[in-house]
């Protein structure tokens, strides 16, 4: 090996960690956003120092994961992302033949700790769908479409067969994103809506039964209040008797007497809602568009095609998030395994988001030395 | 704006700053995309959050807050000397958590062994675990004696999850003297629940089953109160909320029983089955009603066992039975006042009218004779001789004069062949034998020999003790009929003062010629102070005089195989029966004994009647009124 390997490492972790090149308003929006995402954990767990600790272990985790890659210049990632990318892929297809979990095949059991390779997919095809399209024409056109098309459904496929529904949103999403981000022209983007709107009966055919029953519950929860339909009542529940202010921290009885299921993971929000109402759902909402929109800012001022596709398409998968968990707690979409970005509980997606926010920082630190 | 940068891909140049504008625009259209939803977002949060707040608050409270019923103490019933007849007395109940018993099943034996549980228990016990949640205490034996009390106290720790826990309890200290006319408090059954409301007895366990237990019910009750608990979504009560409505418990009753009378009279008895009442009739107040044999209405209170009770439903002489006002008796000669009255007051006779007895008495015309209970006869009689001796032959004429339907609708003015409307349930109308009475449950007319025997109390005649009562205190108090009741006061909580019971004033007497009604009651006082009287000497040694007559009626036809067989044995030939009251002058207490069994009314009857008068004297000289 080479002798000045460890020393070169060394120095660049040193600098990494002493010079971290780092958006600080995107910084702090993150921050506090975590910030607020312990307390609430802390009031929905019923004052679980232990899960708190827990939660926190992996923020430090997925934010020195952030420092770090906030160091790697953007060309780099680029040069890896084929690699990347077919390695997470070979991973979901691991996973598919040897994984373990709960009814559904998520984990990669990697002896130490166990890996969800669907969560490293959310990085790796935004960055593999920008990588292809830098090389590419644009504003892109059908057949470089077709490409795309194949780079998305093959990840997505084998995310949604596990079964993974709400991971296979995010990741369909953060590729269509960049597509859309590339300039793909409204007319072929309106064809694009009306034929996916043509084959929604399809899906229906490929759901799993609970996925089925998920979705007519969705549509009307009170005809099993006590079965399928109690997530969504009894989050409503929560969320409507917040009011404007709500009922302050810990004192939301939906969460506490464990009416709300999973009130620490996927219905956090209605947590929120209850204890902070709908003033605190406001600010909350403001700064999840905040970040999205300094995202977005750091894409517009990338150096080029590849890091601003890629970073325009990770800030707006990220509002995805937000949309589809939020739509969830209210009733206006259906039940669909999304946390809550940095507040539910739960570790690899808090890791593999920060991650997402380190390529962010990284392409902002390499962005364009004159702005326009 | 441009549709493509250039028409031909190979002369195509890549324009960077042109692709970083057209990212620009992209990325603009981007964000206020995604600020639109998420406004949509934050509408809907709106939506859920103020328009919808109040249906979701209603829905959290009722998710949230348990009602829980504090059941009210229920009323205490007195004597109307103050004498406590039913009481809430403390004891000690075991309870079972389920959930924190480990192995239940080895924990009821274990504890078997500690503290009696009969296989009742044990079946209650499982019935209540299947219908509660784990976490709920649920009782498994009542009445803990003292000595399992402390055994199990010691041995604590070897049952987790069962305790001793406190609660009130009816008793009645004087459980066999009032068993019947109290009655008794049992535990909720299922044909109880269907009638109780609901609401009101959340959280109650017992409710009236006889007697005034059951009839003020509602009285003694009491209002029911709340507590709010918070409660989680497997309803596991979490902490008790501030606002609580307190129970209120049910009024206190006094009676107008004499609890001393009561003793006096049950005691009577001495063991023969049969009744008494006493009432006062300036106001229908009844001091005294016993039924014999009698029972502990204790045992009923927390389920009593099954062979006790089957002891009790199959005994012979039906100690269940309250003969005072479901206990069917043939009136006999006891009817015989009233009729006099009705001839003297329908104009039939007058007072000094005489009839000959010879023994004998013939409808004209007709072969069958109608006996006397003297061997030839009294002679000739009048008014109070015929009441004094009981002359049959008087009576027979009298009631064929008078024809079954005068002689039905007076006999109605004194209240037979109807309930009374005493305040207890299961009380028997008796029969007044009338031609409707007749056609209605025998489909024929009424035949002039059966008027002749109605007139002395035999025949279709079935009276209750309590009716019979009424009907001498309606004549004591001159034809002025006080409804008899049993409830004198009732009070809310023991500091307050008593209320007197509301009562329907009395009707104007019926009798229109008092002269009529001296010349009865002159026969009455001749038939107990009379040198002649059926029950004469009953009266020695009595401050004051008393007015009665005797009944002695035939239990069986003397063609029944029953009668036949039971020949020899004369005490048991008869059911029979006596009314007095006394001061003759002024009444204040009448009396009416009836036996199931027995040789002549004045032989078996009067004597209990004379122990009743000297109870109640020396209940007036003690200063109880």
């Amino acid at each position: 090996m080479n002798a000045q390997a460890l020393p070169r490492l060394q120095a660049w972790l040193v600098r990494a960690l002493r010079e971290p090149r780092l958006d600080l308003p995107l910084l702090g929006a993150l921050l506090l956003l975590a910030t607020c995402g312990l307390m609430t954990l802390y009031s929905a767990s019923d004052l679980d120092r232990h899960l708190v600790l827990n939660q926190t272990m992996r923020f430090l985790l997925g934010g020195a994961l952030m420092l770090l890659i906030s160091r790697v210049p953007p060309t780099m990632l680029r040069n890896w992302t084929p690699w990347l990318y077919g390695a997470s892929v070979l991973l979901l297809i691991a996973v598919a033949v040897l994984g373990q979990g709960r009814g559904a095949n998520r984990w990669l059991n990697l002896g130490i700790m166990r890996f969800q390779p669907s969560e490293l997919v959310k990085l790796t095809l935004p960055m593999m769908v920008a990588w292809y399209l830098h090389a590419r024409e644009l504003p892109p056109r059908w057949l470089t479409l077709i490409a795309v098309a194949v780079l998305i459904a093959v990840p997505a496929l084998l995310i949604a067969k596990q079964p993974d529904l709400g991971t296979a949103v995010l990741v369909i999403a953060s590729g269509v994103f960049a597509i859309f981000l590339a300039g793909l022209a409204w007319w072929r983007i309106g064809i694009l809506l009306v034929t996916a709107a043509g084959a929604a009966p399809l899906l229906w055919h490929f759901m799993h039964e609970y996925q089925r029953n998920r979705l007519r519950m969705f549509l009307d929860p009170e005809s099993d209040p006590l079965g399928n339909g109690w997530h969504i009542i009894q989050s409503e529940i929560a969320v409507g008797s917040g009011g404007w202010l709500g009922k302050g921290w810990h004192h939301g009885t939906q969460s506490r007497l464990e009416f709300l299921p999973e009130h620490t993971t996927d219905f956090v929000f209605a947590v929120f809602s209850e204890e902070w109402g709908l003033l605190g759902v406001i600010a909350l909402l403001a700064l999840y568009l905040f970040i999205v929109g300094r995202g977005l800012m750091i894409a517009a001022n990338a150096r080029d095609t590849y890091s601003r596709l890629l970073a325009g398409s990770i800030s707006m998968a990220f509002f995805v998030y937000v949309m589809v968990n939020g739509g969830m707690i209210t009733g206006l979409l259906p039940v669909v395994g999304v946390p809550l970005p940095l507040i539910s509980y739960g570790g690899t997606s808090a890791v593999s988001l920060l991650a997402g926010f380190g390529v962010l920082m990284s392409i902002h630190a390499h962005r364009k030395l004159m702005a326009r | 704006m441009r549709r493509e940068y250039t028409s031909d891909p190979r002369l195509r140049l890549r324009n960077v700053r042109d692709e970083a504008a057209h990212f620009r625009v992209r990325a603009i259209v981007g964000f206020v995309l995604i600020a639109a939803c998420l406004a949509a977002l934050g509408v809907r949060f709106a939506f859920l959050q103020i328009s919808r707040h109040a249906e979701f608050t209603a829905r959290s409270d009722q998710n949230r807050i348990s009602v829980r019923s504090i059941a009210p103490t229920r009323g205490l019933i007195y004597d109307r000397n103050g004498v406590l007849l039913a009481d809430n007395v403390a004891a000690f109940r075991l309870e079972v958590v389920p959930e924190q018993a480990k192995d239940l099943p080895h924990l009821l034996d274990e504890l078997g062994s500690v503290v009696a549980l009969s296989d009742d228990d044990l079946d209650r016990f499982n019935a209540l675990r299947r219908a509660k949640h784990a976490f709920e205490s649920i009782p498994l034996r009542f009445k803990l004696s003292e000595d399992e009390i402390a055994r199990f106290s010691t041995e604590r720790w070897r049952f987790p999850g069962v305790d001793i826990v406190p609660y009130l309890t009816r008793a009645y200290p004087r459980g066999e003297d009032f068993a019947h006319l109290i009655g008794y408090v049992g535990r909720i059954d299922v044909a109880d629940a269907e009638k109780l409301d609901a609401r009101s007895y959340a959280g109650t366990t017992h409710v009236g089953k006889t007697g005034i237990e059951r009839y003020y019910e509602d009285e003694l009750h009491g209002e029911v109160g709340y507590e709010k608990v918070e409660v989680n979504v497997d309803k596991r009560p979490l902490r008790v909320l501030p606002d609580r409505v307190a129970p209120k418990p049910g009024k206190n009753i006094y009676l107008t029983i004499d609890a001393r009378l009561q003793r006096a009279a049950a005691d009577a008895f001495e063991g023969r089955a049969g009744a008494a009442v006493a009432i006062d009739p300036r106001n229908g107040e009844v001091l005294a009603m016993v039924s014999v044999p009698s029972f502990d209405p204790n045992l009923f209170v927390n389920g009593i066992g099954k062979i006790d009770y089957a002891t009790l439903l199959n005994a012979p002489d039906k100690p269940l039975l309250d003969r005072t006002i479901a206990g069917n008796f043939t009136p006999g000669s006891t009817v015989k006042p009233y009729l006099a009255l009705g001839g003297v007051e329908l104009g039939l006779r007058r007072p000094e009218d005489t009839v000959l007895s010879v023994g004998e008495f013939h409808i004209p015309g007709q072969e069958r004779g109608y006996r006397d209970d003297k061997k030839g006869g009294h002679g000739r009689v009048d008014l109070v001789q015929a009441i004094a001796q009981s002359v049959n032959t008087y009576f027979y004429s009298l009631a064929y004069d008078m024809g079954i339907d005068r002689f039905s609708g007076w006999m109605g003015h004194f209240g037979f062949g109807k309930p009374t409307g005493i305040d207890l349930n299961g009380e028997s109308a008796g029969v007044l034998p009338s031609q409707a009475w007749k056609r209605a449950h025998m489909r024929q007319p009424f035949y002039p020999g059966e008027t002749v025997i109605a007139g002395i109390g035999q025949g279709y005649w079935v009276i209750t003790p309590i009716q019979l009562a009424q009907a001498l205190s309606t004549l004591a108090a001159k034809g002025v009929r006080h409804a008899p009741h049993l409830v004198h006061s009732t009070q809310d909580g023991l500091n307050a003062a008593p209320e007197p019971f509301p009562d329907n004033p009395p009707e104007p007497t019926f009798i229109h010629n008092m002269a009529n009604w001296s010349a009865v009651l002159q026969g009455m006082i001749a038939a107990i102070n009379g040198p002649t009287g059926t029950a004469r000497g009953l009266g020695e040694n009595f401050p004051y005089t008393i007015a009665g007559k005797t009944g002695t009626a035939e239990r069986f036809s003397r063609n029944d195989e029953e009668w036949q067989n039971i020949m020899s044995v004369a005490v048991e030939r008869h059911e029979v029966l006596f009314e007095a009251f006394t001061p003759a002058e002024d009444p204040r207490i009448a009396v009416v004994v009836a036996l199931q069994a027995g040789h002549t009314g004045a032989h078996d009857a009067a004597p209990i009647a004379r122990k009743i008068f000297d109870a109640w004297l020396k209940d007036i000289d003690g200063g109880h009124g």
